[in-house]
């Protein structure tokens, strides 16, 4: 396009108002997410066939258009379409669903009732997004324009008021106003550690050494947890306009975006983002013709899960290897090149542009007293409606998992919901109605994090879990402090021998020893919460470990040395389900004839548990008691007669 | 993604390094930006490779490899034609992930991380690809699998020759 470099708060609002006049309020939009989830699921292509088949019968051009937006949240529902002004909401869209949904709903505006969401307690379909149990129950306020914004195109933003804070903090206030906004806001870093961004960038601008740098961390490493990713993919300029303002703040003419490896998707939109916004001169020389310099950087990361700790993030951002530092001195003060450095996670930088726009006061409107505004979970696990939502802090837990997500799959009980990460802790269903903010979780020896929220049923072992986070840890750990390595290292195998039935008497005081001691003297944050995970497990499950331990029982039925799979022959109907899905042919007989598993060749993948029809129920798990005999070889199936 | 491209041959590696180096100015501070350069072009970083770019960089061989085997993203051994990445995130990992890289593993006669002799297959895990709704996820040549019945694997891996 090659847009005009704007110098002034003035050519800003003009360009608005163009761009604006150029959109037709009532001209319908129909927006397909592509985000990861509903690009997996093939969104991609429905979004071009979309555009193909708008042309093909004459919509085109003023009528309608088809834009491909970033992550809508509802992953579960995947791929999304929403058709605006009017917001009507199709879910699973299929390929072939397209050129219906183009003839009926965007020619003629009616609605094809199929392909709404339909709602799994009252069996009515509803027509508008905002209805859905799932949205009604957000406050959607940073992710929320995801739906309306095509993540590759500027204009899409600038037509929502965006970068109009930039132009308020840079002509109408000081870098100590806004700095003063912020801290007035009370916002707290969203990357899981809750500190205080007012008093961060106060930190780095008030320390010497020039030049100094502001940082957007986007290496989310937490597994489960992936709003951070579906930002930068879908709203990239809100992160950097929060960026820009912020080096304002702070005095900083240079930046860096660190994005992980892993989301290519993320770094590609960023880049053209940034190249986009020097065009109209938001980054850059001069920016809006107020003297203010500053430019910005994509760093991608290499796959290093310490990486997103800040001093390691600075040795990445150096080009070194991204082990932690002690922090005698924060990074704030001496990060990068030992010049003050300001690291914020993503979705804290979100925030910020709000906050310049609608004040202070607004901000502390929403949330609770010690957490202010909303947070991003992606809620995830065994729960009904997965996806990403926003909520005001101090929502409950159980409205989260189950207003928004709608409970637990299949009718099954829910166990403990994991939240924080690799660094959290599990919480049972006894304090399911904590609310939800940077404190609450923290006393029940868990923590907010991220924003990952993993729910688990009965059928996840929480030993089974308290294994998998430090094994993750364990992995991850950069092995530079002792206490971290060696005591991860420590824990895996303690773990590991009581989920394989080689647990004695005494592993989980040794458990609780070496957790204090990585709490006591690991160097970095990785290290001193990385026992979380087995401490909370043991606070709430200890009967768990004790089965394992003493019966050599897993009460999930989900540890592979300690579960068999068995065929009962009085329920078994020799219907090959399992005999066909069986990854080692370890099942046995043939049509008519009851089939039975051969041990030996089981490798208790769970497939067949899976796949047995619930009205037959056929294949038990056993754990903690003796496997009854097969049946003799070639028994019959005897059917009942029909009536 | 996993990487289509084939490896250029040897006498290209000079070529290829002077101009990852070139697109980051010869700054030192890029030096992981360009391995991953390098790694997604040619699939895997050979001794060559970081030979060269300790030269052309003027780093350190030392520093090079170090960096190639702290990060993640760096495979020092040549890998198979075929990637196949079992997501083992959280939200996999509650959904039955364990359950399909044992099948996997099991199919193929694979353990994880390994390369088959033949060079068609590696079997890799990573922490969370960021699609959790569709969990337990298995990415093959960079088509995302949703939780893969074992005839639907079968088919999977006899096409992919």
């Amino acid at each position: 396009m090659g847009n005009q470099r704007l110098s002034s708060a003035k050519e800003l609002e003009e360009l608005r108002k163009q761009i604006l006049s150029q959109r037709r309020p009532d001209k319908p939009i129909i927006t397909v997410c592509t985000g990861t989830a509903c690009q997996t699921y093939g969104s991609l292509e429905i979004y071009r066939k979309l555009a193909d088949e708008i042309k093909k019968q004459g919509l085109e051009g003023s009528v309608v258009e088809a834009k491909a937006t970033g992550c809508h949240g509802f992953c579960e529902q995947g791929p999304v379409v929403v058709i605006f002004p009017q917001e009507i909401c199709y879910v699973k869209v299929k390929l072939e669903d397209v050129p219906e949904i183009v003839s009926t709903t965007l020619a003629q505006g009616r609605v094809i009732e199929r392909l709404l969401y339909e709602d799994p307690v009252t069996g009515q379909r509803i027509a508008k997004d905002p209805d859905i149990p799932f949205y009604k129950n957000q406050m959607r306020i940073v992710f929320g324009n995801n739906r309306h914004i095509n993540p590759r195109d500027i204009d899409d933003y600038i037509a929502l008021g965006g970068y109009s804070a930039l132009s308020r903090a840079l002509f109408q206030m000081t870098p100590e106003q806004v700095l003063e906004e912020i801290k007035k806001s009370n916002l707290r870093g969203r990357g899981g550690g809750g500190f205080p961004t007012g008093i961060k960038w106060e930190t780095t601008k008030n320390a010497p050494g020039e030049p100094k740098y502001v940082i957007v961390n986007c290496d989310e490493g937490d597994p489960g947890a992936y709003m951070d990713r579906s930002l930068m993919e879908g709203n990239p300029h809100a992160v950097l306009e929060g960026l820009i303002i912020g080096a304002y703040a702070i005095g900083s003419q240079e930046g860096f975006i660190y994005v992980r490896q892993e989301y290519p998707i993320a770094s590609e939109n960023t880049i053209q983002a940034i190249k986009q916004a020097e065009e109209y001169g938001f980054l850059g020389g001069n920016i809006l013709g107020s003297g203010f310099d500053f430019k910005v950087k994509v760093h991608r990361g290499a796959g290093a899960f310490v990486s997103g700790e800040s001093s390691a993030l600075m040795c990445a951002i150096e080009g070194k290897v991204g082990e932690p530092k002690m922090k005698y001195i924060h990074t704030a003060v001496s990060g990068i090149k030992e010049r003050p450095s300001c690291l914020n996670n993503v979705e804290t930088w979100a925030n910020v542009p709000l906050i310049i726009n609608k004040g202070a006061e607004w901000f502390n409107s929403i949330g609770t007293d010690g957490s202010k505004g909303t947070k991003i979970f992606s809620l995830v696990g065994k729960v009904n409606n997965t996806g990403l939502v926003e909520v005001p802090m101090g929502m409950t837990l159980r409205q989260l998992i189950y207003d928004i997500g709608g409970g637990i799959p299949k009718g099954k009980k829910f166990k403990a919901v994991q939240t924080g990460g690799p660094s959290g802790g599990v919480i049972p269903e006894q304090h399911l109605d904590t609310p939800i903010d940077f404190d609450e979780l923290t006393k029940l020896g868990s923590m907010m994090g991220s924003g990952g929220t993993v729910v688990m049923d009965e059928d996840t072992c929480m030993v089974d879990t308290a294994r998998y986070f430090i094994s993750f840890c364990c992995e991850e750990s950069c092995g530079k402090c002792i206490p971290c390595r060696e005591g991860l290292r420590m824990l895996r195998e303690i773990l590991t021998d009581i989920c394989e039935g080689k647990g004695q008497e005494g592993d989980i005081e040794a458990i609780e020893d070496i957790a204090e001691v990585m709490q006591d003297a690991s160097l970095c944050a990785l290290g001193t919460t990385a026992a979380n995970p087995a401490l909370t497990t043991l606070k709430y499950f200890r009967d768990e470990y004790e089965a394992h331990i003493k019966e050599k029982r897993c009460p999930a039925k989900a540890c592979k040395a300690l579960t068999s799979y068995y065929i009962d022959p009085e329920k078994c109907t020799a219907c090959m389900i399992c005999f066909k899905n069986c990854p080692t042919e370890a099942i046995h007989g043939s049509k008519g004839i009851i089939h039975w598993i051969e041990q030996e060749k089981c490798i208790k993948c769970n497939t067949c548990f899976e796949v047995c029809p619930p009205r037959f129920s056929a294949v038990r798990r056993i754990s903690g008691e003796p496997l009854p005999p097969p049946p003799a070889p070639g028994t019959k199936v005897i059917r009942e007669k029909k009536r | 993604m996993a990487s289509k491209t084939k490896s250029p041959k040897l006498n290209n590696v000079s070529r290829a390094v002077s101009k990852a180096v070139r697109s980051y100015q010869s700054d030192k501070d890029m030096l992981i930006q360009i391995l991953l350069d390098l790694q997604s072009m040619f699939g895997w970083l050979s001794q060559e490779v970081l030979t060269e770019v300790s030269e052309q960089l003027e780093v350190p061989i030392t520093q090079v490899y170090q960096i190639a085997s702290y990060y993640k993203a760096f495979s020092l051994m040549p890998r198979g034609r075929h990637i196949i990445k079992v997501c083992l995130g959280t939200a996999c990992q509650v959904r039955g992930s364990p359950q399909l890289l044992n099948i996997i593993s099991a199919m193929l006669n694979m353990k994880p991380h390994e390369t088959s002799k033949d060079m068609r297959f590696t079997l890799e895990t990573v922490n969370c690809l960021g699609c959790c709704a569709m969990g337990p996820v298995v990415v093959v040549d960079g088509m995302y699998h949703s939780k893969p019945s074992t005839p639907a694997l079968r088919k999977i891996f006899e096409t992919a020759k």
